[in-house]
């Protein structure tokens, strides 16, 4: 098609050119938006009834929260919490990277045996495993090491190497290790096979292949899932009350059992959960940014950093329309 | 790492010494399609080795066998005389174990088509990791080879960066530093190229030629003509896995003997 340099001037269109250079220096008016105002403000007249309802209504009983909030039983049983979350945890992923690593071996004994123990402990309530490692100097009186089907170097007494805190953070961990295995093996697998292959080219060893290469990247993946797991552990350290051990759900019963006071002592032991999860959830924030690293062209900055840079640009932003093509890094 | 002096294989010449590379009767499978079915080929020490072939022919597959990413039905390779993932003893093939064929690795440098760099690790990490890994080299003397071979590649000042904030080019580059810290007898690039924008094949093609030049063994798998006309010495043609013709550039690529040859050519040219 031949192109004419004259062009006709097309009779479905305006003539005229627009004079963009005349709408420099007009000044620009925002949209309004006043249903999302009505929406916003209607939510908050609904939140501060609710404020209201918590600070007025004499049945939340502040004065009893305050009372029992920072007692020493509560923060001896917040220790006891902390302390079934960390065993827990650390007996939870060291057991559940031990599995997944033999879910992935190329040993057909190993991925049964790893895929039988996911089984298992996948489908056993963590309450009734809880009760059973509780009563197991019932069934197993004397706990001894030996050969198998051979002789006995020596053994003591169940009850007393397993007592009930030795129960419950074996019942939690041997329960952690069934999830937390399937995540790691999650994100191992999610690595991109060519990772490995590259390892295996360069003659780096079979274990350092793991370690240093595929895990490190497999964390990205495994993270989240983990620290959720970490998270429901954290409360789930609650079921344990069935034990009469003394964690904060058990000692706020305890407490209420005694005196009564139902709700602000429930509302003492849910505060504490959510200012604990809180802190994990400020961990996992910075952990997930620790193996991040090379993820992204440029890594995003901490909300530290994101606070300074708004505390930067709120005098540009006041200032009128020029500012704003002067932004960038200092 | 072979420091001859390129004497360029001289096909007519008197006896050629021992091949840095041989490879018997190589077959392979995949359920049932088989992907090589008899390829033999010998690379001479510091010479240059370009495979041409439609996708499918077995090309990268047999690049793979020959540092035994692949495990084989038949046939053997050979580096440097060093019988690959196997050892003999007597009349008997006894299989190496993985530590061992990992031990022979670090002798075979391999480039792949998309670089596998290790994103978590900086680009000097990943020249460490190998020498110090597998060859337990010193960090310190490790970290000083590596710094010489980035800056041999023209990527000195990207000592401190993580390949995805790196183009294609320079990552490929990296990859191809990074197999030369093992100091390897002999290279095998994967179709180094083909992930790359047209505008930064150059700047990897150049660094290959800058080894071809100072003499590294290597085999390149490619569909860059040009490049294998300027730079191998010997130019094999691979179809239906197995090899179709092998000559000097100027035979293969100009008078080709075959027909499926002259069909491939016409196709790409």
């Amino acid at each position: 098609m031949t192109v004419s340099t004259e062009a006709p001037p097309a009779p479905s269109r305006p003539a005229a050119a627009l004079d963009l250079d005349a709408l420099a220096g007009l000044r620009t008016v925002p949209a309004r938006h006043p249903w999302r105002w009505a929406a916003g403000i209607a939510a908050l007249v609904v939140l501060a009834q609710f404020a209201h309802g918590l600070a007025t209504n004499p049945g939340w009983d502040w004065a009893t929260f305050r009372l029992y909030f920072t007692a020493d039983t509560i923060l001896r049983a917040i220790g006891r919490t902390l302390e079934l979350t960390a065993y827990g945890t650390v007996l939870g992923f060291l057991l559940g990277t031990a599995v997944a690593a033999m879910r992935l071996s190329r040993s057909a004994i190993l991925r049964s045996i790893a895929w039988a123990y996911v089984w298992v402990f996948r489908s056993i309530p963590l309450i009734v495993q809880l009760v059973f490692w509780f009563n197991l100097s019932y069934l197993y009186k004397r706990f001894g090491i030996g050969i198998p089907f051979g002789p006995t170097f020596g053994d003591v007494e169940t009850v007393g190497v397993l007592g009930a805190l030795g129960a419950a953070v074996l019942g939690l961990g041997l329960h952690q290790a069934a999830f937390a295995a399937e995540i790691i093996r999650g994100g191992i697998i999610a690595v991109d096979s060519g990772q490995r292959e590259a390892a295996a080219a360069l003659g780096i060893p079979r274990w350092r292949q793991g370690w240093r290469i595929v895990l490190p990247q497999a964390m990205r993946g495994i993270l989240p899932a983990a620290a959720n797991e970490v998270i429901s552990l954290l409360k789930g350290t609650s079921v344990v009350y069935v034990m009469a051990i003394g964690e904060l759900f058990y000692q706020a019963q305890v407490i209420y059992g005694r005196t009564g006071r139902v709700v602000p002592l429930l509302m003492v032991a849910t505060v504490w959960y959510v200012l604990l999860t809180t802190a994990l959830s400020i961990g996992q924030y910075y952990v997930e940014r620790h193996f991040a690293r090379g993820a992204e062209r440029t890594p995003p900055p901490t909300p530290w950093q994101r606070l300074r840079a708004l505390a930067r640009s709120l005098p540009a932003r006041t200032r009128p329309a020029a500012a704003h093509t002067s932004g960038g890094q200092s | 790492m072979t420091t001859l002096t390129k004497p360029g294989p001289n096909p007519s010449g008197p006896a050629p010494a021992a091949p840095m590379v041989q490879v018997r009767g190589l077959h392979k499978s995949f359920g049932r399609l088989e992907v090589l079915r008899g390829v033999d080929l010998d690379v001479p020490v510091g010479s240059v080795t370009v495979v041409l072939g439609p996708s499918g022919s077995g090309k990268s597959t047999l690049l793979r066998a020959i540092n035994h990413l692949e495990k084989l039905d038949r046939g053997h390779v050979a580096i440097d005389g060093e019988l690959i993932g196997y050892r003999r003893s007597g009349d008997r093939l006894y299989e190496l174990r993985e530590r061992e064929v990992l031990r022979q690795r670090t002798g075979i440098g391999f480039v792949f088509q998309n670089f596998n760099l290790f994103p978590h690790l900086t680009v000097l990490e990943n020249l460490v990791e190998a020498p110090v890994a597998a060859l337990r080299r010193p960090k310190a003397e490790a970290r000083a080879a590596a710094l010489a071979l980035l800056e041999r590649v023209g990527l000195a000042d990207k000592a401190a960066a993580y390949p995805r904030q790196l183009s294609g080019g320079q990552q490929q580059r990296v990859a191809i530093a990074r197999a030369l810290a093992l100091e390897p007898k002999v290279l095998l690039f994967d179709e180094p190229t083909s992930a790359l924008d047209p505008e930064l094949v150059g700047e990897v093609l150049d660094v290959i030629k800058d080894l071809a030049r100072s003499g590294t063994t290597m085999i390149v798998v490619t569909h860059e003509i040009g490049f294998a006309r300027e730079v191998a010495d010997t130019v094999v043609f691979m179809d239906g896995g197995v090899v179709v013709e092998q000559g000097p550039p100027a035979e293969v690529l100009d008078r080709p003997r075959h027909e499926r040859t002259r069909a491939f050519l016409a196709k790409v040219l």
